[in-house]
């Protein structure tokens, strides 16, 4: 400890102001707040693991509102667009991890405008998780390691947001996604919950291949560094051929496409969902799926010069940013289940950000993903608070309906959530959104601009069908309490509400009721953030903007003319797309008679709500055709071997595989492949007989062989040498 | 400096340890026979640190020394789970890794 605090003095006295300095603190609190939860907690009775949480994450949340604060003090009074600027170089500190050879491989903290705001969001979040955690969790059986996972979930965010390399960000992002398959996966008994974990965890990590060659790339083409600023610097000063630098920036996006579950890789966060509620709310809102927004934003200096942003025109990320956003808002319609219509809301609000950057609205970009942050944590947990208290564990609308009545507290700030998602203006989501629009709009990227104004309509639709079949309308308790046992989505919750009955329970048998101050209290706090941090953006005073552009942004967006005036033409139109969205969503519910009146009805809408029920049949291409095509030819080719490759091939090796399997077999597999695929294995085959009279078995045996092949080398080198 | 004799004892051991190991069946006597080989290596090592007149041939014999340590626990650790679930320490007749 005395050598922390000596550390601490020394950096506040050799650079910047003193939060902004020791920001390193943050992960190694939430690291030491890990290893406390698991390894003590339980001494100190159940609920400890709790407190420590909630402590640790309280005393980092005023760390990071004391680096925000001072961070505006040093960009100095916003004047706006012809403001003067303040001091906007970055605060950091690093250290020489290893040498090898000339090369420095370096770990450390680089703390700017973009990172502080980073840094606030995760304590934010982090912190209204934790409490209502403690709450929604209360009578878990692995209360302490959900807990320590939400611990270091956090430091791991703390960590990568102020990270100064890209082994550092790198680093973080893996940690992350460790945590975001423990946490998904909390309910490992039911297998479904464990394959969603998995499915995340892989389907991440199908991504991170990209990010790893991109990583690489990066290091070679700034010339053997992972600094980000130096990797920014060399690909904006003309380092290297535009082609080195779209393939990074290509590979880059793999990862992004994975980590932010951006088309066709987005599969997996819906599943996702399988999660507890407020764990959902933290992979969503903080920045464990906008880490790869998070990594083109940082990066951008790569992205803008691979990518050619400033030529206008689709590139790779507006084209994947405009169908993800319009693709998933589709999706959401369809869903029954509460969550996974804020999953897939959040999969197209990240279509959205990935879109923003790669149509140069960096500033909307980065606003709207900390604007959406407060405002998706706010939806996921009220989501959470109505399974708490309000449908008996279960996330089925059809088993919700009439809220508003019983949950008063939750209906209001659900309603400010909901309101700011559709982007209604004066809400959060207005101006973030709006911002984006802007871009896409003066930049000349017209198909993201009109993605853009889609989504937005579509996101006030399916947002009014989830708050009319949560809070409108009659409730349907009953129906839920009839048949609880069989309809809860959280198995744990209900077996501890059975086996330790404790107050709240026993006054939900009765009826919905509204969640205790645990759960509200955070509430509370997300909405109020949801309906003010907007005006951080305020036309002509955008203080956000100001604090968060840092140097990259000034070589690039401010550079190429990208920074628009706030267009009330287009405020309007926005605003119409979302008030249209609602009508018709409240048209919809009300005079269509719902999900159920317009399907029956009409034949092109039942079509399309059978395409979006099966997800576009993405799965089925994931997990039928391309695993079986892996899986069936090879696990086949295999058998074929084993059996001496003479007989009852197709017969045996049919028998072996998966229905899908098969079909790719008679279809797919027959030609190159299979030929290819046999000759390998023949050779191996063959090897494997030969050397396998070697393997006696007998330890002595394999002793001769060693101390002869040594005697023949030792032979060799007196002879030879 | 009489380097040769010392290459000579360690040669010798050496041998006398190479035989024990492929020869023995008991595995105490062929962990034993290891035990010949590495020290056998040391006196290599000590040898050639005194001739040279520099000490880390010593200080590597010490380490030698330390990880033949570890690797006689290791080894007897096997040994004796050999023993419980056979009740013999024949070597031949551990071939279970027969391919």
């Amino acid at each position: 400890m005395f050598l922390a605090a000596e550390a601490v003095v020394a950096s506040h006295l050799e650079s910047g102001p003193l939060f902004l300095s020791i920001t390193w603190v943050l992960p190694l609190l939430s690291f030491v707040a890990f290893w406390g939860i698991l390894g003590f907690a339980k001494r100190f009775g159940r609920e400890s693991a709790g407190y420590i949480g909630i402590g640790v994450i309280g005393v980092q949340f005023v760390l990071a509102c004391g680096a925000a604060l001072q961070w505006i003090a040093r960009t100095g009074p916003s004047g706006g667009a012809e403001g003067g600027h303040g001091l906007r170089e970055p605060v950091g500190h690093s250290l020489t991890w290893y040498t090898n050879g000339p090369i420095a491989i370096k770990v450390g903290t680089h703390i700017d405008g973009f990172a502080v705001a980073m840094l606030f969001v995760v304590a934010f979040i982090s912190a209204s998780v934790h409490v209502f955690s403690r709450e929604y969790l209360r009578d878990d059986v692995r209360f302490t390691h959900y807990f320590a996972a939400l611990a270091l979930f956090t430091g791991a965010m703390f960590w990568m947001v102020q990270s100064a390399t890209t082994l550092g960000l790198l680093l973080g992002w893996e940690v992350m996604g460790l945590c975001s398959y423990l946490l998904i996966g909390h309910w490992w008994e039911d297998t479904d919950n464990a394959t969603a974990a998995l499915k995340a965890f892989l389907t991440t990590r199908t991504g991170d291949i990209g990010l790893l060659i991109g990583i690489v790339i990066t290091f070679f083409a700034a010339g053997q560094t992972f600094d980000m600023a130096a990797i920014n610097e060399a690909a904006l000063h003309g380092k290297g051929s535009h082609l080195l630098w779209l393939t990074a920036a290509v590979c880059l996006f793999a990862g992004v496409v994975g980590k932010s579950a951006q088309f066709p890789l987005h599969t997996w966060l819906p599943d996702a969902m399988a999660g507890p509620t407020p764990a959902s709310s933290l992979i969503h809102a903080a920045t464990m799926v906008v880490a790869g927004v998070y990594l083109v934003a940082r990066l951008y200096g790569v992205f803008w010069a691979g990518f050619s942003i400033q030529m206008g025109g689709m590139n790779l990320g507006s084209w994947v940013g405009s169908i993800t956003l319009v693709m998933a808002a589709l999706l959401a319609f369809v869903q029954t289940d509460i969550k996974k219509v804020l999953a897939y809301s959040t999969v197209s609000q990240l279509g959205y950000m990935v879109m923003g950057l790669s149509v140069g609205a960096w500033t909307g970009a980065i606003f709207h993903l900390f604007t959406h942050a407060f405002f998706k944590a706010l939806l996921f947990q009220a989501a959470g608070s109505i399974a708490h208290s309000g449908s008996h564990h279960s996330f089925d609308m059809e088993r919700m309906g009439g809220l508003r009545k019983f949950m008063p507290k939750t209906w209001i700030t659900f309603l400010i959530g909901f309101l700011a998602l559709a982007g209604v203006f004066p809400l959060s989501g207005f101006w973030s959104k709006d911002e984006i629009l802007l871009g896409a709009w003066k930049n000349h990227f017209g198909l993201a601009l009109a993605a853009g104004l889609l989504g937005s309509f579509m996101t006030a639709c399916y947002m009014t069908r989830a708050y009319w079949k949560t809070f409108e309308g009659e409730n349907r308790w009953h129906l839920v309490h009839d048949e609880h046992d069989t309809h809860a989505a959280d198995p744990h919750e209900v077996v501890a509400a059975h086996d330790a009955p404790h107050d709240e329970h026993a006054v939900s048998h009765d009826g919905p009721h509204e969640s205790p101050l645990w759960i509200t209290g955070p509430l509370i706090a997300l909405a109020f953030m949801a309906a003010v941090v907007g005006f951080l953006q305020f036309p002509g005073r955008s203080w956000f903007g100001h604090w968060t552009e840092n140097l990259v942004i000034e070589d690039t967006i401010l550079k190429a003319g990208f920074e628009h005036k706030f267009s009330v033409v287009l405020a309007i139109i926005a605003s119409v797309c979302g008030i249209g969205g609602l009508a018709v969503g409240y048209l919809y519910n009300k005079v269509w008679n719902g999900d159920l009146g317009i399907v029956r009805r009409f034949a092109p809408a039942r079509i399309a709500h059978t395409t979006l029920k099966n997800k576009y049949y993405l799965d089925h291409l994931w997990s039928g055709v391309v695993i079986g095509f892996i899986k069936g030819p090879l696990a086949k080719a295999a058998y074929w071997f084993n059996q001496d490759a003479l007989d009852g091939v197709i017969d045996g090796a049919g028998a072996a595989a998966t229905a899908t399997g098969r079909w790719v077999y008679r279809y797919v597999d027959q030609g190159v492949v299979d030929n290819a695929a046999n000759g390998a294995g023949t050779a191996v085959t063959g090897l494997g007989g030969a050397l396998r009279g070697l393997q006696t078995g007998k330890v002595q045996n394999y002793a001769a062989i060693f101390v002869g092949a040594v005697g023949l080398i030792a032979l060799a080198l007196v002879l030879f040498v | 400096m009489i380097l040769n004799q010392f290459l000579f004892l360690s040669a010798f051991l050496f041998c006398v340890g190479a035989y024990g190991v492929l020869v023995r069946k008991n595995a105490v006597l062929v962990l034993m026979s290891i035990e010949l080989m590495v020290n056998a290596v040391n006196i290599n090592l000590v040898a050639f640190s005194l001739r040279n007149d520099n000490v880390i041939g010593q200080v590597f014999a010490l380490f030698v020394i330390a990880v033949a340590a570890a690797e006689v626990g290791v080894g007897l650790a096997i040994v004796l789970l050999i023993y419980r679930n056979r009740s013999s320490v024949d070597l031949t007749e551990v071939s279970e890794m027969k391919g």
